[in-house]
């Protein structure tokens, strides 16, 4: 559709960007808020840059911030590790072998998709509390296990799809030269999934840096949480004082993902919602 | 196989190739074993994490467990839980009415805004990419606590929004303590992410072929009827595509509600989500009994809304290559 004057489409736009903005640069200039300036500027940014909330905030429990930051980086990368792996494996055996069964194995697969996580975190919850698997030795067990299982259906659909883009002439004259499924896996597959490995370990870490339903649910020790979980803290504790500070804590708890979004954007962007869009 | 291929996964995998006819089942007996060695940590997790805590949730949702008394102690209560949920517990047909409100009312409009951002933006000119960018990055952040502890500090009573409203000499209300317009906030907040949408939106756009504008526009349509007879047919798919996607992560919305409620679905139950209502029942209250007999009726509603979207869509979801799904 050619049409609309080109000012008065920028124009438009430009509004619109300036409200989709207006909570990430209120929220950026209330962190750096004194305690006096939040409680009487209420405009978008502080007369006087203070870097106090951030302090304040990295110690204002029993448990400093730094260690949720360390818990929370941990489970990202371990579940970036295990979706890596796992899914890769699956998705290799649906694109690329015959066995038997597997049509059904692969309706399941999909059928999993669409299924709430909220519906199984009660029996999960009871399962892993039965394997002392719940507050136990290194409680992060119930977050990370299933990750390295390939339950993130999500992703092995989406490598799936990338496999059935990589030409099968490959596989076929490894196999000529007497390659076995594993050698094929290793030095053709593995190789050329490089691009649907880094989307996946690029979604795996953000989402899972966002989630907080299952952290939740799963980590009962202050030492133990992860930033989302002791962001809450702070909403248990109204006074005003704690505006700054869990401001503070909120805007470095998003840190991570903006990097991630300046560093990759085009892949962030276009990469995995328009991957189902690519048959 | 483009944008027509989209609502629907397909019902079986790629097909990986010739079969292997060479020799009595040497080699396809090995690629039957190595299907397996690859599948086996999906097959475990589809076992372990998924089906058995599916099967146990089934079996609790019968019984009384409290999570306190040990699994073996458990006593078998019949129907009693699904009895109470729909007969005798208010906070349940609260629980639906809050959350089909906040999908109803949020999801077409943030498909909307979806729609109309990219209709905005499906245009080449500088700077395209930084919007594209910009507007996305909402969908990025959204979702977590941090952002969910900001919103709800924007619409206190002294935030940002009213003093916003105070230019202009209106009087704000306490929107998030207020339980008149609580869930308003939360679909606020989820409309605010409309970037995802609008990302697959824009890919949907760039399919439809110009050639269709410039016939339409050959025969007279103007702006509008080349929207309402071009645009929206052609987009038909990749509108359904997120409508369905973003109805069920509508109705799955956690996060927002526990924040601006402190976990309590408050004020006045007017923020209390399905799954926000099923974590304070199994896991406040111990009442997991109780609480899988929810999740059950959840998984229930939600395979259900599923089918109906896809049968309606039937009659609305045009796919250019003239396949009737």
């Amino acid at each position: 559709m050619k049409r609309g004057r080109p000012v008065v489409r920028l124009l438009i736009l430009v509004l619109i960007l300036a409200v989709v903005l207006y909570p990430l640069v209120w929220m950026i200039g209330t962190s750096f808020k004194s305690r006096e300036e939040i409680a009487t500027n209420i405009g978008l940014l502080p007369e006087v840059f203070t870097p106090g909330n951030f302090r304040d905030g990295w110690t204002n429990f029993d448990v400093s911030f730094g260690r949720f930051f360390l818990n929370s980086a941990m489970v990202a990368l371990l579940t970036v590790l295990g979706n890596a792996v796992s899914c890769l494996l699956a998705a290799y055996a649906f694109a690329r072998l015959r066995f038997r069964l597997r049509k059904v194995w692969f309706a399941l697969m999909i059928g999993t998709l669409l299924l709430p996580g909220h519906v199984l975190i009660i029996p999960q919850y009871v399962l892993f509390k039965q394997l002392g698997w719940v507050g136990g030795d290194w409680p992060y067990l119930p977050l990370l296990v299933p990750q390295f299982l390939a339950t993130e259906a999500f992703f092995v659909f989406l490598m799936v799809q990338f496999m059935r883009g990589i030409p099968y002439e490959l596989d076929e004259a490894a196999k000529i030269d007497g390659a076995s499924p594993y050698t094929v896996f290793r030095h053709v597959i593995v190789p050329l999934s490089r691009p649907a490995l880094v989307t996946t370990a690029i979604f795996s870490f953000i989402w899972t840096w966002n989630d907080f339903f299952r952290q939740l649910v799963f980590l009962s020790d202050l030492q133990d949480y992860t930033v989302p979980v002791a962001l809450t803290l702070f909403i248990d504790s109204t006074s005003e004082s704690a505006v700054g500070p869990m401001f503070a804590m909120s805007l470095l708890s998003l840190v991570p993902v903006f990097l991630f979004f300046v560093a990759f954007q085009r892949l962030l962007v276009e990469g995995i919602n328009t991957s189902g869009l690519k048959g | 196989m483009a944008v027509s291929t989209l609502p629907v996964a397909p019902a079986t995998p790629a097909d990986p190739g010739p079969a292997d006819r060479r020799g009595r089942g040497g080699p396809r007996r090995r690629e039957n074993v190595a299907g397996y060695v690859f599948l086996s940590p999906w097959l475990l997790g589809l076992l372990g994490i998924t089906a058995i805590p599916m099967l146990l949730s089934l079996y609790l949702s019968f019984t009384n467990y409290d999570a306190l008394t040990s699994l073996s102690e458990v006593e078998w209560v019949g129907f009693a839980n699904y009895e109470r949920m729909f007969t005798e517990d208010p906070s349940y047909w609260h629980a639906v009415r809050v959350t089909l409100t906040f999908a109803l009312v949020a999801v077409p409009l943030k498909l909307a805004a979806a729609l109309g951002v990219a209709l905005l933006l499906n245009r080449a000119f500088r700077g395209v990419g930084l919007f594209r960018g910009l507007f996305y990055l909402p969908s990025l952040l959204g979702g977590s606590v941090a952002l969910a502890i900001v919103w709800v500090n924007m619409f206190n009573r002294d935030g940002a929004f009213n003093s916003f409203l105070a230019l202009f000499g209106v009087e704000g209300a306490p929107w998030v303590n207020d339980p008149q317009w609580a869930l308003e906030t939360l679909m606020a907040l989820a409309i605010w992410q409309f970037g995802a949408p609008m990302v697959i939106f824009l890919a949907g756009l760039k399919q439809i072929p110009t050639e269709l504008y410039e016939a339409a526009s050959v025969d007279g349509a103007g702006v509008w009827r080349q929207f309402r007879n071009v645009t929206l047919p052609m987009l038909s798919p990749v509108i359904f595509f997120n409508l369905v996607l973003e109805t069920i992560n509508g109705f799955q919305g956690f996060t927002a509600a526990f924040v601006l409620s402190n976990g309590t679905g408050g004020p006045v139950d007017s923020t209390l989500m399905y799954t926000l209502n099923l974590y304070i029942k199994g896991f406040t209250e111990l009442q997991m009994g109780y609480a899988s007999a929810l999740a059950w009726v959840f998984l229930v509603a939600i395979a259900v809304i599923t089918v109906v979207l896809f049968s309606t869509g039937r009659f609305w979801v045009h796919y250019a290559d003239g396949e009737q799904r």
